[in-house]
């Protein structure tokens, strides 16, 4: 039973790295640069903008989940008042295409429509009324075809071919060779039949996960302005402007430097500004291409949750082993993603999926097979955990039954398989440095009270009420890795000012998560300034390089080593002028803090402003532009193996649930969760991201479910697609562990994604140490709970305690 | 369709604006008076991203026609500061102290809703302040630091320790 088992000491672990030399604004918890302006109101988002002769745009999307497109008639809306122009596939300039992994998806459907919420024609008019009363005229004659919507019967031969094979650029992941098979990746490591004839438990199970919905605040919103020069301006909120960059020119046919996209306040993106802003910014260039005026298109609330992308739905079916003492000894999984209609980002949300699935544990063997499927659906592009939170809810759900089987505590068996410096992931990849996984596992088990409350809610209940603890435990590899790196690199502009003020450009997106302050803190670091003398502004794409897409937790290690590049470049003139100043080798000379000293004798030094204002006197560069490529990755698709990530971050979660047994209802008391990041730049900013995400996690975990029906989805509104309200948020601990990146800036990996993926199976352990009922898929809905309490026989906590 | 005039009070200021018969208070003050602080997340009454003061009270102004509002007095983000020092009413100094803003979108609503509670409530317990702000949906921060950011204005309020400016 839970807590009999032989329990592992608490190892102490010292930080892979030296701690970083004394910093005077990183690792500060400094005010974010943008909260006057968001508690004032006045930051500017996509539908604050106005222009002078503004149009509007209104989309017709497919009603239909799989049809041929007969005719598209618009005459109708044509005439219609106030009614500037009516599109369709055929009036793009350019190319007919958002280009992603494999070039599948169309802006307007042509002769096929693919899913419900496929645009079909776009209205231009003046007012949006009048854009939206001209939609409804547009009339479309459809054939329909037989669709499918499910991933084992989209893969049986003779099924409706929703995605037939196509193949992208090379090494992208991309090439489906069969079809509705998006792509297919394996996983291998070791001798799998050996290890589970090694096994003294093997535990089998299969698990499903559902769709979730990015539900960001602000819906998708873009705005085209054809400028006297020839130029198509485009604002909006994005999280990848260079995306939006290229499929612009795309549409419109014109050469890259004809467009300029400008990234405006973005509430909120959690992956669902990736891609889909490509689609919205065509359709609104589009329009001001055809009219030449601008052109604004904004999604209502229902239009955004029809047709835009969301989190896969999956089906995991999992095996694994063990030895009577814990050591697991192989891992087998098979896992089908449903990527939708269209490819769209699916190979490489399946590519994190299959080198996430063995999780942050030693595995002698590893083999996992993934699919990505296409079906009559929404196409599921990025969301916060990219693929991972599926194979985590079954891998940490399947621990849980293999603790319970081999009379373990869950966190023993977790300790005692936990990766270090020096193991290999199930990838095969070797962990050379900043592995603070186990840290992770004492520090949250310290703070929530895990082992004391793990035992005291063995026999704790209140009325028809019972407690549990579980845990859900993970890794993630920072930055695109081996499958992404065709365009991993980052630029930023740097600029000091003879006052001592200076300007940072850089190409990735501040969407909340509070890029632009943790950018500034590090050039103030670099430069020797004062946090309040450094500006960071948003990408525009005609001033800064290409810095790929702000996604998968790059930005701070990305953005920041380019700004530390430029900053280079700029320090080390200021040194030369220092070294003028105090009469020494500017290779004596180091910054500290706000100063220039001599590094044998720091009481000689200067004030950085007055070699600042010495500096541009002599006119000396002070401006540079950074650049900087990730640490190298490989993947072999055919070995199954490589280094798919430069380094990883690994988290903790435990979660406290309160069970109704005879309502099933679930209320998550608290949630600890431990995060190591390598450094936090900024504490407040990290929690931020750490709190955010545990809640999303929880929406995903107890409430979030899309429902689909015949690709129709029936729930597009707050009213009944529930996300955690105030009263859902339970007590959140964020607790941050350092075990610094030598290739991170002061020591960082990286924050955004990891908050949100461990939690839906700290959950659900949680619910199973409560009522003894275990759940094989989330959300973990009353009605779930109790279904699975019937049907594993469990009706109360006396007949499963011992 | 024929515009109608409303004439109404908007920060303090007497306004008359042309809009349709079925804009909505929301689209008065967004579209015709340029006042883009108030967030429209829904248009539904679902996320409170468009909460205003309408008569001294919270209302979602994606409820309220704007032909609703002759004679009325509304006070929005933009206006909630007059009188306090430095612009920024308690609640909205404690947001940005706090570390309660993420992306920003949820934030005018929140903060009006919050206002309004703690005027109401300056003695609301954690559960009370979670009750307050429940119509209004964040989904970037957890809550977490906006409920602290709640409690630290109402402390201050409570205690006297900051004012509005005579
Ligand atoms: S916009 Fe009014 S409640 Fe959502
Ligand atoms: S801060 Fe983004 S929705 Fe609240």
């Amino acid at each position: 039973m839970p807590g009999s088992g032989p329990t592992y000491p608490l190892a102490t672990m010292p930080p892979d790295d030296p701690t970083p030399t004394p910093t005077h604004t990183v690792g500060q918890r400094l005010e974010r640069l943008d909260a006057r302006a968001k508690v004032l109101g006045t930051a500017r988002y996509a539908d604050d903008l106005t222009f002078p002769g503004l149009l509007h745009l209104k989309v017709v999307f497919s009603t239909q989940p799989h049809a041929r497109v007969l005719a598209i008639r618009t005459d109708a809306a044509r005439r219609a008042p106030g009614v500037r122009a009516v599109l369709t596939a055929k009036d793009c300039p350019g190319e007919n295409l958002i280009p992603l992994v494999l070039p599948d998806l169309t802006l307007m459907a042509a002769d096929r429509v693919r899913f419900v919420g496929d645009p079909v024609a776009a209205v231009v008019a003046d007012t949006p009324e009048a854009a939206h009363d001209a939609a409804r005229l547009v009339e479309v004659d459809y054939e329909p075809l037989p669709a499918v919507f499910d991933v084992l019967e989209a893969l049986r031969p003779g099924a409706p071919v929703v995605a037939p094979p196509i193949s992208g650029p090379a090494g992208h992941g991309g090439a489906n060779t069969a079809p509705n098979l998006f792509n297919l990746l394996e996983v291998k490591k070791g001798d799998l039949a050996a290890g589970f004839e090694a096994a003294d438990v093997v535990v089998e199970q299969e698990y499903r996960t559902p769709y979730q919905a990015h539900a960001y605040l602000e819906t998708q919103g873009m705005t085209c302005v054809p400028e006297p020069d020839g130029v198509f301006a485009v604002y909006g909120c994005m999280q990848c402007p260079f995306y939006v960059h290229e499929a612009v020119a795309r549409v419109l046919g014109v050469p890259r430097h004809r467009v300029k996209v400008i990234q405006v306040g973005t509430g909120g993106g959690f992956g669902g500004k990736e891609d889909v802003p490509s689609i919205i910014a065509g359709l609104a260039a589009l329009g001001a291409w055809h009219t030449g005026r601008p052109v604004k298109l904004v999604l209502s609330r229902k239009e955004d949750f029809e047709t835009m992308s969301k989190r896969h739905p999956a089906l995991v079916r999992l095996k694994v082993g063990a030895k009577e003492d814990g050591t697991l000894t192989a891992l087998e999984e098979q896992l089908w993603l449903d990527g939708g209609a269209y490819a769209t980002l699916s190979p490489v949300v399946l590519y994190r999926a299959v080198t996430h699935a063995a999780g942050p544990y030693r595995w002698p063997a590893v083999h996992v097979t993934g699919h990505a499927v296409a079906t009559n659906k929404v196409p599921c592009g990025a969301f916060r955990g990219f693929g991972t939170l599926q194979v985590i809810f079954a891998l940490e759900s399947i621990l849980d039954e293999l603790a319970e089987r081999l009379g373990i505590d869950p966190l023993d068996l977790r300790l005692k398989n936990a990766v270090r410096v020096g193991d290999a992931l199930g990838t095969n990849q070797a962990l050379t440095e900043s592995v603070g996984f186990i840290e992770t596992l004492e520090r949250a088990a310290e703070v929530s009270g895990y082992r004391e409350k793990r035992e005291r809610y063995r026999t704790w209940q209140e009325g028809p009420k019972r407690r549990g603890v579980g845990l859900g435990c993970l890794l993630y590899g920072v930055g695109l890795g081996a499958k992404g790196k065709f365009i991993d690199r980052t630029g930023a502009h740097v600029q000091l000012y003879p006052d001592g003020s200076c300007a940072v450009s850089i190409g990735n997106a501040e969407m909340g998560q509070g890029l632009r302050t943790v950018i500034s803190q590090i050039a103030a670091e670099e430069l020797g300034l004062e946090f309040s003398k450094v500006q960071t502004f948003d990408g525009d794409t005609s001033r800064v390089p290409d810095s790929g897409p702000t996604v998968a937790s790059r930005a701070t290690v990305m953005a920041g080593n380019a700004v530390r590049d430029a900053c280079g470049q700029i320090r080390r003139e200021l040194r030369a002028e220092a070294g003028l100043m105090l009469g020494v080798e500017p290779d004596a000379l180091e910054v500290f803090q706000t100063w220039v000293r001599v590094k044998a004798a720091p009481e000689r030094r200067v004030a950085m402003n007055d070699v600042i204002a010495r500096a541009a006197h002599a006119r000396r560069a002070l401006t540079a532009s950074g650049f900087r490529l990730p640490a190298d990755t490989w993947w072999s698709d055919d070995e199954g193996q490589g280094k798919a990530y430069e380094v990883y971050t690994y988290a903790t979660n435990v979660c406290e649930v309160e069970v109704d047994v005879e309502t099933g209802e679930s209320r998550v008391i608290a949630l600890t969760a431990a995060h190591d990041i390598g450094r936090a730049i900024n504490p407040t900013l990290a929690e931020g991201q750490i709190e955010g995400g545990a809640l999303q996690g929880l929406g995903f975990a107890l409430t979030e479910e899309v429902h689909i029906d015949q690709g129709v989805i029936k729930n597009p509104r707050f009213a009944t697609y529930i996300i955690p309200t105030a009263m859902d948020s339970p007590e959140l601990k964020a607790v941050i562990v350092e075990h610094p990146y030598s290739g991170g800036p002061y020591g960082a990996k990286g924050i955004g994604e990891p908050p949100i993926m461990g939690i839906a199976p700290a959950v659900t352990n949680a619910i199973k140490a409560a009522t003894g009922a275990r759940l094989f898929e989330c959300p973990a809905t009353p009605e779930r709970v109790t279904e699975a309490m019937k049907a594993q026989g469990v009706a109360a906590r006396d007949e499963v305690a011992v | 369709m024929s515009e109608i005039d409303v004439g109404l009070e908007v920060n303090g200021e007497q306004v008359r604006a042309r809009c349709q018969p079925h804009d909505t208070l929301l689209a008065l003050l967004r579209y015709r008076l340029g006042l883009t602080g108030t967030k429209e997340g829904c248009g539904e009454g679902e996320c409170g991203a468009c909460t205003v003061f309408m008569d001294g009270e919270a209302v979602d102004s994606c409820l309220v026609l704007a032909a609703q509002c002759e004679g009325r007095q509304v006070t929005t983000i933009e206006g909630l500061g007059r009188g306090w020092p430095d612009g920024l009413h308690p609640v909205q100094k404690a947001f940005m102290e706090t570390g309660a803003v993420q992306c920003g979108f949820c934030i005018p609503g929140i903060i009006m809703s919050a206002a309004d509670a703690i005027t109401r409530r300056s003695d609301a317990a954690r559960e009370e302040v979670r009750r307050l702000v429940a119509g209004n949906l964040c989904r970037c921060t957890g809550y977490t630091k906006i409920f602290d950011a709640i409690e630290l204005a109402r402390d201050r309020v409570a205690r006297g320790e900051v004012r509005p400016e005579a």
